[in-house]
């Protein structure tokens, strides 16, 4: 009972530490840390599909890129823009988009679904890659920042490192609150039950479909959001950022923290971005640095052999507690 | 459009459509009969681009580089599924797709090491290396022609092994009833690892025969698996006639595509398996 108690005050702990960050660290470490809270609210929003839901995307980088995408092509070039219109747009540019394209793919199920997200992915990353509409190859600068104004007042600069830091944790704990929210809702239990046999949930009556559409959608959002967040931080984007690599790597953090958690997505997120920082350290590793995807490529393929449930199933496998029941496929 | 440039055209289409199908149905047959999503499999392209590269720069004859990277390419494939992917026949997708991404990384960075990052050519045989006079001022390779006609002979030579032979029948019956197979006294896991090797092994073939028409650079193998994935998902996977139909379809539109709307070609093959996805999600020629 007061253990239960003490990990639902965790992660509030861990906010509110991390809220403490800016005081004692700077430039570097803080950017290495927003970056890590982004790609947090990345692979959160994958885990909805993948770990909630039982669809493994394998094109997720998509709806990311998109949002940068939509940023960049909206912003005037040398104007600064507002976050509060511009925020919400490129939400719902991904949105739209997760919405068009879920009703394609979700008529497909197992390998066929892995396949055509990832080909729909392609897709996008080819309409940026060839035509002149994003910049090619090369891709946008996105010069200023976008400003928070409240009226005439500025909330608080972006351009100031800890500002966006803030922002961004804010952001992560609201997104994962909000899908606490949801997964703890009705319509969580029923995707839940979708995941575990979705022949079952359609004999009760559930509109399958649907659910996983509103499901489908509301990850490709929240990927959106990721992504405008990731754009403003590197000031550009280019179509890596959409690339199959990123899609890969975002999975790949699901997978590492465990996933149909939550909470180990944040966990996978910051190891994953961690390992990638040291393996690529030349001061550490020298001329093999240049490299380190050769590292990274071996450690992804030791979990997917020997740690199928992530670190989080580690944790669990160690704790008090038995492993909880996990899905039948 | 002239009839000329039209048939050049047509044979430029095919000759595409033709080596995706080596290609595809590699990945077509590793799903269909072993249940494997293979994402490396266009690293596999890429090996055997790259074989073709440095042993014929080392014998002086593509030939002689492909009757020599074959052998070293179906060690590779059986190697490899006795390494990694026997562990992944019982489990989900998820960690298959894992585990052939990290695979990825790391044929990419082996490549890079061994081979280094720049743009290789290759030529092409001397005995091919000539042109067929279509008009005063076009004309077609014999070697485009050679190609097809080699990838024509192995799809016949495919469909011949599974429709008509014992070890063909075997690995039908292993597709629908692994289990089954085992207590009947066949060497079930024999048979898987030869299937793998066998799609591995068509894979870096099509990118042996192909490297002087595309020449050999990094990340080639990218490009091609995403597009025989659509071959795949268009044909109906685990159907080797699919993939044959879905390869010529795209080879053609993709071919078509460039000459006729340059700007929209790269999403026509997109639209294409839109297109069916919504017309008959299991593919053309899929089980329901």
């Amino acid at each position: 009972m007061k253990n239960s108690r003490l990990i639902g005050f965790l992660p509030w702990l861990v906010v509110g530490l991390l809220a403490l960050f800016p005081l004692v660290e700077s430039t570097f470490y803080m950017q290495l840390l927003t970056k890590v809270l982004i790609m947090a609210i990345f692979a959160m929003s994958l885990d909805l599909l993948v770990g909630y839901t039982g669809l493994v995307s394998f094109g997720h980088a998509a709806y990311f890129g998109l949002a940068g995408y939509a940023l960049a092509l909206m912003a005037p070039k040398y104007e600064t823009v507002s976050l509060w219109w511009s925020l919400p747009a490129s939400i719902g540019v991904c949105a739209l988009f997760a919405l068009i394209t879920g009703t394609l793919v979700l008529r497909t199920r197992g390998i066929y679904f892995i396949m055509v997200t990832l080909a729909f992915s392609q897709m996008l990353f080819f309409i940026f890659h060839d035509t002149k509409l994003g910049g090619g190859s090369d891709g946008i600068y996105i010069y200023a920042k976008p400003t928070m104004k409240l009226g005439e007042m500025e909330l608080g600069s972006l351009e100031k490192l800890e500002n966006f830091y803030w922002l961004v944790l804010l952001l992560t704990a609201g997104s994962y609150l909000l899908l606490r929210r949801i997964l703890g809702s009705s319509f969580g239990r029923a995707l839940l039950g979708i995941k575990v046999n979705e022949h079952r949930m359609r004999a009760l009556g559930f509109p399958v479909f649907k659910y996983q559409l509103a499901s489908f959608t509301l990850s490709g959002a929240l990927a959106g959001l990721a992504g405008y967040m990731a754009a403003v931080q590197y000031g550009f984007v280019n179509p890596e950022i959409l690339s199959w690599h990123q899609s890969g790597a975002v999975l790949m953090m699901v997978i590492l923290g465990g996933m149909g958690t939550l909470y180990g997505s944040v966990i996978g997120a910051f190891a994953f971005v961690l390992l990638q920082e040291v393996l690529s350290n030349q001061a550490w590793f020298g001329i093999a640095a240049k490299h380190w995807q050769l590292a990274m490529g071996i450690f992804i393929m030791l979990v997917a052999l020997y740690m199928p449930q992530g670190l989080a199933g580690l944790a669990q496998k160690f704790g008090r507690k038995p492993a909880e029941e996990t899905s039948d496929e | 459009m002239d009839f000329a440039f039209f048939l050049i055209q047509l044979l430029n289409g095919l000759q595409y459509g033709l080596l995706l199908f080596l290609v595809a149905s590699g990945l077509t047959l590793i799903f269909g009969i072993m249940g494997i999503i293979n994402l490396a499999h266009g690293s596999f392209y890429m090996v055997g681009a790259y074989l073709a590269w440095s042993l014929s720069s080392m014998t002086g004859s593509l030939t002689a580089a492909i009757l020599l990277a074959i052998p070293l390419t179906v060690i590779l494939g059986m190697a490899l599924e006795r390494l990694l992917f026997r562990h992944l026949y019982q489990r989900d997708h998820l960690y298959q797709v894992l585990l052939t991404y990290g695979l990825i990384l790391v044929f990419e960075e082996l490549r890079s090491l061994i081979w280094g990052d720049d743009v290789h050519g290759v030529a092409v045989p001397a005995l091919l290396n000539a042109s067929i006079p279509l008009t005063d001022n076009l004309s077609y390779p014999v070697y485009r022609l050679a190609i097809s006609g080699v990838c024509l002979l192995l799809a016949a030579g495919l469909y011949f092994l599974i429709q008509k032979t014992r070890l063909g029948m075997m690995i039908r019956a292993g597709a629908s009833n692994r289990d089954m197979v085992q207590s009947l006294g066949i060497d079930i896991k024999l048979i898987y690892t030869l299937v793998f090797a066998l799609g591995i092994a068509l894979a870096a073939f099509a990118g042996m025969i192909n490297a002087p028409l595309s020449s050999v650079f990094p990340n080639m193998g990218g490009q091609v698996l995403i597009i025989c994935f659509v071959v795949v998902v268009i044909g109906g996977i685990g159907s080797v006639k699919g993939a044959m139909a879905a390869s010529l379809i795209i080879g053609l539109a993709e071919t078509f595509g460039q000459v006729l709307v340059p700007e929209v070609a790269g999403m026509i093959v997109y639209v294409l398996m839109a297109i069916v996805l919504v017309w008959r999600p299991e593919g053309l020629f899929g089980r329901a």
